[in-house]
Order: C-alpha cells, then sequence, then structure tokens
C-alpha cells in the first residue's frame, strides 16, 4: 500500500457504504457509515483499506491492479457506476455513498462476481475467433497480414475492461436477466470486424438477433455515458442492429 | 470435503497458466486452471508497451533475429540467464507471436511509407517498405539491438490477455476462480494436486492431479512500492517453498523499473522511452546521456534505475511533495502519437495525477516492479526436486531472466513457456511417471493441517495486527533491500522480518465475518510472503557482489570468478527461521556468449577463469566452419532445438529469407 502523508487542514469524509454480507444468517442490507481524514491524492482505493485496516476489518471490496485496467474494482459511486481505484477523493463532495453493482451477484458488501456473469456471456456469444483449422495454423510462417488503420479499429473495440459498469448503467440488463448487456453486443461487434473470424452475420444473429441480444436494448445509452474507456458503445450498437435486421429480414 | 480430480491443475490464470492449460488440454489431457480473480483481471493484463519477438518487420528491426535477441537476452541478465532456455526462448517467441496472431490479437502493423518519429527528443523519418506493409510492427525498448517489441497500442497484455483467455474458453477449460491453494498436495517425492480455498465462502477443496503447475506471477507486495497488482502475493512461490522440497532461484534478483508515477507506483510503460520520451532532473537536464553515453534512456531497466537513484542521491532530483523525483517527459512525441499508442499512459496521467502528458512532464521514481527469481525448473518446466511440480511465467526460474529481464521479455515469456511447459506437462502425464498412487488419505491429511492452520489463526490471542506486521515488511524491503544493498542494511533487514516472522505467531482478528473473511486471508497469507521477504532478503546479503539488478555498494563489482553460480533456497523444516542457501554452478564452458561488457553500464567487473578459455575455443572452433550458415554456427557452439517440443523445432521464416 503507498503510504501518503495527510494535508493539513484536510477534509472529514462521510462514507457511506451498503453492507451485506450474504452467508451471515444474521445479515440484512443497511448503509454503514464511517469517517475518514481525507489525505491528498487520496484515491477509493487507498480510502477503502484504510477504513478495513483501521475501521472495519471485514469489510468485503475487490482491487486488483489498482490502475484502472483490470475492471475489478466497479462499484456505485454517489449513484453511478464507475472504476473506484481511479476515482479521486477530492473529485467527490463531503458525503459519499458506495454501493455494489447492480445486475450481478453480490459475494458481499462491495464485491459482486462479474468474473462469473463475464464468463457466462462469453461462452453464450462465443467471443472468439472462430477459423477452421486454428489448431493447425503454421506459426512457422510469415503472419497474415493486417491492414493498419483495421488493427486500430479491431483494439478501439478491444480495450472492454468487462468491469460491469454497462450493465449496471443498463435499464434492459436490470429488468431482463438474459439481456447480454453492451459488453456482450461490443464483443460481437469487435469479432465482427475481425477478418479472422469467419462467421457471418447470419451467425451473428443466431447468437444476438433477438431482444436478449442487439433488439433489447431501449437506447438509454447509460452504458456509453458510463463507459470508463470511452467506448462507442451506441454507435456499435446502432450499427449491430442495423446488420442484424438485415440479416434477420 | 469435496475432491476433484483432473490431469492438470494450473494454479494460476494469467497468460502463462491460460497458455499452459489450452497445450495440456490440445494434447487430450483434461486440465482445471484455479484463479484468485476473474482470469481475464490477472496482471498479465498491465503489461503495457510490447512483448519482444525478432519478426524483423519494420525498418527499425530490419536484420533482426534469434541470435540478436538471445544476445541481447543474455546480456540484459549480466550473464546470470541460463542461455539454453534463452535460445528455446528466443526461437519460440516469433512461433508465439504468430500463433496469438491468428487467434486474434490486433498486433499493430506495419504501414508502408515515411512516417515521422522522435529521437534524442528531436523529429526524425523512417520509411517502411512496401514489402513490410500489413505485417506486424514493433518498437524499440531498452537494452535491445533492434527494434523488437511487438506491441498493441499500449495495451499489448490486455489484447493477449483477452484473446488467450477466449481461446480457453472455447477449448472448454473450466477456470475456477476466486480459489486460492494454500498447500501443494505430496508424499515427500511427487507433488499430486494442492488443498484449495474458496474465496468467496471460506470452503476447503483438495484437487488431485498427475500433474501441478505454479503460474502464479511474482511477489512484488512484499514491497511498498511496487508496480505490481495487489494480487501480485507470491502465494505460488510460497507453497511450494513450504513443501519443504521445492527450491526457489535467485530469489535476490529483483527488478526495479524506472517509470512508476510518484507516489501510486503505477507503471508507466518503457514504450515512453523507446519511442522517444526522455528523462529530465530537477533542473530539466536530460542527464542519462551523462551516464550512459551508448544508451541512454534505453541501457537496461537496472542500470537506468540505479542511474536515477544515483542522480536523486546527488541532489539533482525534483522536490515533490512525496519527496524528491525525476520527470519523464513525452511532450516531444505530439499528441497524436500519445493519444494512439500510449493511450494507457494517457489515461494514468490523466486520472492519478491530473495532468496532460502532452503539455506537463510525469513525475517518476523507480519502484519494484518484476521478480526475476521464483520456483527453480528445468528448461522444461519440472521442479528437480519435487516430481510433477512445474512452473511457467513470472512465477519460476527456468531461468530466462538471469539477473536482470529486458522490457517486453516478461509477457514473451509466459507464452513461450506457456507452449513448453505445458507440453512439458502432457508429456509427464503420458508417461509411467504421470500415473497417480495417491491415496485419498493423504489429500485428507493435508487438508486436516491446512483446516487445523486456519483455525488456529482464528483462535489466536497475542494482539498483533496483520495490517501493521504487513506493512512493516513492506517497509523494511522497500528501505533496505532496495536498488543500492549494503551488508549493515541486509542485515538489519533479515533480523526485522524474522522478528516479523515471529510476531505473526500472535496475529489477532478483529473479524469473525462468515465467509472467506478477508482479515483472516491476509493473516494466513503474511508468514508465507515473509519467508519470501527472508529468501530475497538473505539471498541478498549472502551475494557479495553485484550482477544486473542485485547491486550491492560495498561489493559494487560483478564477480564472475567467484559468484558465477544460481541461488537456490529451500524450507525444509518449518519451523527455521532462514531458508537453507544453495548454490548451483553455471558453467562457461558449455554457453555460447562467454561473460563480457554488456554495452551499458559498468565495465568493471572481475573475470572467471573458464571466460578467456571459452572464448579461445568458440574462436577456434568458428575458424574451422568456414561457409557455415549462422543456424550451422550456432548448432556447433550450444545446441537447444533438441530441448524443444518437437512441433516447435522449425525455423522461423522472416520477410526476404531466401
Amino acid at each position: 500500500m503507498e503510504r501518503i502523508p495527510a494535508r493539513a487542514a484536510s477534509r472529514t469524509l462521510r462514507i457511506q457504504i451498503l453492507r451485506h454480507n450474504p452467508l451471515d444468517p444474521a445479515s440484512t442490507p443497511a448503509l454503514q457509515s464511517f469517517e475518514l481524514q481525507e489525505a491528498d491524492a487520496m484515491t477509493l482505493f487507498i480510502a477503502l483499506n484504510e477504513i478495513r485496516q483501521t475501521q472495519d476489518a471485514s469489510l468485503q471490496f475487490d482491487f486488483v491492479c489498482r490502475a484502472g485496467i483490470c475492471g475489478s474494482c466497479g462499484m456505485i459511486v454517489n449513484g453511478r457506476p464507475v472504476l473506484a481505484c481511479r476515482t479521486l477523493t477530492r473529485d467527490l463532495p463531503d458525503d459519499i455513498v458506495l454501493a455494489p453493482l447492480p445486475a450481478f451477484e453480490l459475494i458481499g458488501d462491495l464485491s459482486v462476481n462479474t468474473g462469473k456473469w463475464m464468463r457466462g456471456m462469453s461462452e453464450r456469444l462465443e467471443t472468439w475467433v472462430h477459423a477452421q483449422n486454428l489448431e493447425q495454423a503454421d506459426i512457422d510462417a510469415l503472419e497474415q497480414t493486417m491492414e493498419p488503420a483495421l488493427a486500430d479499429q479491431i483494439y478501439e473495440l478491444e480495450r472492454c475492461i468487462e468491469c460491469g459498469c454497462c450493465v449496471a448503467a443498463c435499464g434492459t440488463a436490470q429488468m431482463h436477466e438474459e439481456f447480454v448487456g453492451a459488453v456482450g453486443l461490443n464483443q460481437i461487434a469487435r469479432f465482427r470486424l475481425d477478418p479472422r473470424d469467419e462467421r457471418s452475420d447470419a451467425d451473428y444473429y443466431e447468437l444476438v438477433g433477438d431482444d436478449s441480444g442487439v433488439f433489447g436494448c431501449m437506447t438509454l445509452l447509460g452504458c456509453q455515458d458510463t463507459c470508463p474507456k470511452d467506448l462507442p458503445l451506441a454507435a456499435q450498437i446502432a450499427f449491430l442492429r442495423r446488420r442484424m435486421a438485415i440479416a434477420g429480414f | 470435503m469435496q475432491i476433484i480430480y483432473t490431469d492438470v491443475l494450473v494454479i494460476g490464470g494469467g497468460l502463462a497458466g491460460q497458455r499452459a492449460a489450452i497445450s495440456v488440454k490440445r494434447r487430450g489431457h483434461e486440465a482445471i486452471i484455479l484463479s484468485l480473480v476473474p482470469a481475464k483481471r490477472s496482471h498479465s493484463a498491465a503489461a503495457q508497451g510490447g512483448m519482444q519477438a525478432s519478426l524483423g518487420n519494420c525498418a527499425g528491426a530490419a536484420g533482426d533475429d534469434e541470435d540478436c535477441h538471445f544476445a541481447d537476452t543474455v546480456r540484459g541478465s549480466d550473464w546470470g540467464a541460463d542461455q539454453q532456455v534463452v535460445r528455446m526462448f528466443a526461437h519460440t517467441a516469433p512461433k508465439a507471436i504468430r500463433e496469438l496472431a491468428t487467434w486474434g490479437v490486433p498486433w499493430n502493423r506495419v504501414q508502408r511509407g515515411e512516417h515521422a518519429i522522435t529521437v534524442d527528443g528531436r523529429g526524425a523519418t523512417v520509411v517502411e517498405a512496401d514489402a513490410s506493409h500489413g505485417l506486424i510492427t514493433a518498437r524499440n525498448f531498452g537494452g535491445t539491438a533492434k527494434w523488437r517489441a511487438c506491441y498493441v497500442s499500449d495495451g499489448t497484455g490486455h489484447a493477449m490477455l483477452y484473446t488467450m483467455s477466449n481461446q480457453a474458453i472455447a477449448a472448454n477449460i473450466p477456470v475456477h476462480e476466486r480459489m486460492e491453494a494454500l498447500a501443494l498436495i505430496h508424499d515427500g517425492e511427487r507433488c499430486c494436486g494442492a488443498i484449495v480455498r474458496n474465496l468467496i465462502n471460506g470452503e476447503l477443496f483438495a484437487y488431485v492431479a498427475k500433474a501441478t503447475c505454479i503460474a502464479t506471477g511474482g511477489f512484488g507486495r512484499i514491497y511498498r512500492v511496487s508496480t505490481n497488482a495487489i494480487i501480485n502475493e507470491g502465494m505460488g512461490a510460497a507453497i511450494a517453498l513450504e513443501t519443504g522440497i521445492a527450491c526457489l532461484g535467485n530469489m535476490e534478483a529483483i527488478q526495479f523499473h524506472p517509470t512508476a508515477i510518484v507516489p501510486a507506483g503505477i507503471l508507466v510503460t518503457e514504450a515512453c522511452r523507446g519511442d522517444g520520451g526522455l528523462l529530465l532532473d530537477g533542473a530539466n537536464h536530460r542527464f542519462m546521456p551523462d551516464y550512459e553515453p551508448e544508451k541512454k534512456e534505453l541501457a537496461s531497466r537496472d542500470v537506468v534505475s540505479r542511474r536515477m537513484e544515483e542522480h536523486i542521491a546527488a541532489g539533482h532530483g525534483a522536490q515533490g511533495r512525496y519527496g524528491p523525483h525525476l520527470w519523464l517527459d513525452i511532450r516531444p512525441l505530439g499528441r497524436e502519437h500519445i493519444e494512439r499508442r500510449l493511450r494507457e499512459v494517457n489515461e494514468i496521467c490523466r486520472y492519478f495525477l491530473g495532468i496532460d502528458p502532452q503539455r506537463d512532464l510525469i513525475p517518476v521514481r523507480p519502484a519494484q516492479h518484476y521478480s526475476m527469481g521464483g520456483v527453480r525448473t528445468d528448461h522444461r518446466g519440472q521442479s528437480p526436486q519435487l516430481k510433477g511440480l512445474f512452473a511457467a511465467g513470472e512465477a519460476a526460474c527456468w531461468d530466462l531472466h538471469g539477473f536482470n529481464r529486458l522490457g517486453g521479455n516478461s509477457v514473451a515469456e509466459t507464452v513461450v513457456a506457456g507452449m513448453i511447459v505445458g507440453d512439458s506437462m502432457a508429456d509427464f502425464c503420458d508417461s509411467a511417471d504421470g500415473a497417480l498412487q495417491v491415496s485419498t488419505s493423504l489429500a485428507e491429511a493435508f487438508a486436516a493441517r491446512e483446516r487445523e492452520r486456519l483455525a488456529a489463526i482464528v483462535q489466536r490471542r497475542g494482539g498483533e495486527s496483520v495490517f501493521e506486521l504487513t506493512r512493516q515488511m513492506q517497509d523494511t524491503m522497500t528501505d533496505r533491500v532496495g536498488i543500492f544493498r549494503h551488508a549493515e542494511a541486509l542485515e538489519a533487514a533479515v533480523s526485522t522480518l524474522q522478528a516479523l516472522h515471529r510476531r505473526a505467531q500472535n496475529i489477532t482478528l478483529r473479524s469473525s465475518a462468515p465467509g472467506a473473511n478477508p482479515e483472516l486471508v491476509a493473516a494466513y497469507r503474511l508468514p508465507r510472503m515473509l519467508k519470501l521477504a527472508l529468501c530475497v532478503a538473505f539471498g541478498a546479503l549472502q551475494r557479495t557482489e553485484s550482477r544486473g539488478a542485485h547491486y550491492r555498494a560495498d561489493f559494487p563489482q560483478r564477480n564472475d570468478r567467484d559468484w558465477m553460480r544460481r541461488t537456490i533456497a529451500s524450507w525444509p523444516e518449518p519451523d527455521a527461521e532462514l531458508p537453507t542457501l544453495t548454490y548451483e554452478a553455471l558453467d562457461i564452458l558449455t554457453w555460447e556468449l562467454p561473460p563480457g561488457w554488456r554495452g551499458y553500464g559498468a565495465r568493471d567487473y572481475i573475470d572467471h577463469p573458464d571466460t578467456p578459455r571459452r572464448q579461445q575455443e568458440i574462436a577456434a572452433l568458428l575458424a574451422t566452419m568456414g561457409a557455415a550458415d549462422r543456424h550451422q554456427r550456432q548448432a556447433a557452439l550450444m545446441p537447444f532445438l533438441h530441448l524443444l517440443p518437437e512441433h516447435l523445432r522449425g525455423r522461423n521464416e522472416r520477410l526476404g529469407d531466401d
């Protein structure tokens, strides 16, 4: 843990956390309030660890990279889904309310099982390059060429970190458990763009051509508003919907 | 207790573990991966700048081949590496990258024509050939003769890990997420799986397997300031050590990365310097050319980090709120380059520092970054001491990196090692040695031991706080076992760590929450982390020379005469206060590249008597070979192809091959 000296006359933060331990029969979901002296350059990663170390050792949350790249620490901060590790307390008011991401299975307190959800989505949408004889590929030979601009375009969509913020911010996902979310639709858009994937629009239609897929989207655009990687989700979903409408016609 | 049977148990869901599991599965064996976190969140995702492989496609890579990659890696290691392993690696890396290309990684590609680049802070032009257009391109990195780091913007590890994970899902390989191996099950000679704890509900399981692979990455979190993810606590290496049989290699070889942001310690990639970024001091002076006229900012990481700290100690640092630091300047690279090729760096600066690297300087200082040491294995990834135990990636020490790893060689190693060690485990499963004769009572006995240990921790009333002891360990490592080491500080570190290890027996938990209980997790991990820390500190104290990242201010010379040997640590008695250290000799007479000057850093070293002898042998041998090609010459000096699985022995095609 990086130790950061406190700034003189720092603020006292009041952090309320929605707590619940499903494994404890006596636990009922409730907000618990913690007070914390703000330190310079304090992130929610630092703040939550300090609370766990000095006030309540049972507090559950997930951080891995603490650098905004692994997608582990999505949570609701004052009503919006964000990556907690790169959220600086100085950008927040004195009163901070933290809650776990909705739409995912709760592990405890701020920890939710996004991994299980994402693996299920990947299996269902088959989010991998489908090509004949992949195992027999000649890896001694020069690689297939690809237009540099196309590689950039694929990477643009590949930047998704499966944090779940788009699912937590999605109206459809809250009402419709089977909905694959912007995260899933973006993956389809990514593989559709990739010439190495031999699937056709008819194949993709089988995967997302219904209301648990691209036709479930109500265009509320919570996904694009909250995506920590600024992915062009609205445009991808709109484009995919048009292609799927044609494929299904 | 539930017992889960599989052919191969892979502990760790990063690039190395997943690639190994894919190899195993392709060979017709079942594999299960255990991961502390969802596999796509593994620390492999944090590799930013690139993966070294000598494709030789772009102009800056012209003439690159396995020979150059080999020589750079050996020099980078300060002649600590196993040269046969380096050869196996350099030969397989192009295959690894091409395989990942067929699997979907969107590698950046060569664009034909003229390009503006930045060299020494000034604009320059490079022209890419028509023939290279669309092939995988590369960027410059430290300690390399060629542009060899193939990349996907600065999200290389992320793109690789997602592609790898998706392939593992396609292959129907189960990843048991949020599962932690607490102990290896073994009978004194043979490893046959692990006792595993579910990090959601605290339940214990036994996983019984023919082969078990440690692929849990490094152990940077024994330090206070580290670029590592917070899960990098080295539990894989620690449970191998706790068998009392398996050994760890070169634990004192710890890499410090030159450019971690201050104060958070988050990495900004070496590609910043590879692409033309500069290091400046408090007076905005570019100081690296003063120390390293040949390679400047792009000497190896150990050298650059040392020069930076030296410069700060001489009073030339910039004074910041968190102490002195230096500046990384990527402004000369321009907006377009930063937004396209250094996107993560751009985001990290914006979110964590509140600065715009297109206009502002980035405050940096070296931080712990990589563990060259790990579970000691042979060239196929198997522990020489404990049959059925394998290791791959940063968790392992088959000894690719010696005493300093080159940037971009770690992600390359994960995939290459996964390919080789996965195959090796499949061979083991197919062999008579692979047959399992484990009795369930052995698994039950190990589970009972772990259950008792956990119960004992919960019941203890000694009053110590796990968080406080962890902080003291991390402070000790950062303050006393850092870049500059000397006997006095190392002795103090060893005794502090020993005292902490004793005090860790008196930890009292404040929380008894049902489930995994994060405080209990910290409490059972701490003594294991302390054992690793003791291996590092004690190994560093005993190694009275300077080699690569291990720098002894009181023994500043590399000493080939006395220290051409690898440190081997074991912990045979569970109650011992120190690891047992032994040494494995390195045989210069078998080497292709005898020790010499690295081309950067100090020129001052003590020669080994075998070095001139081997140099003469090599010269005499090559003199007899006349018109032989580079492959024939190499094979005469140090054959290695026979060590690779057959399907990985083919020659790598390059543009312009006859």
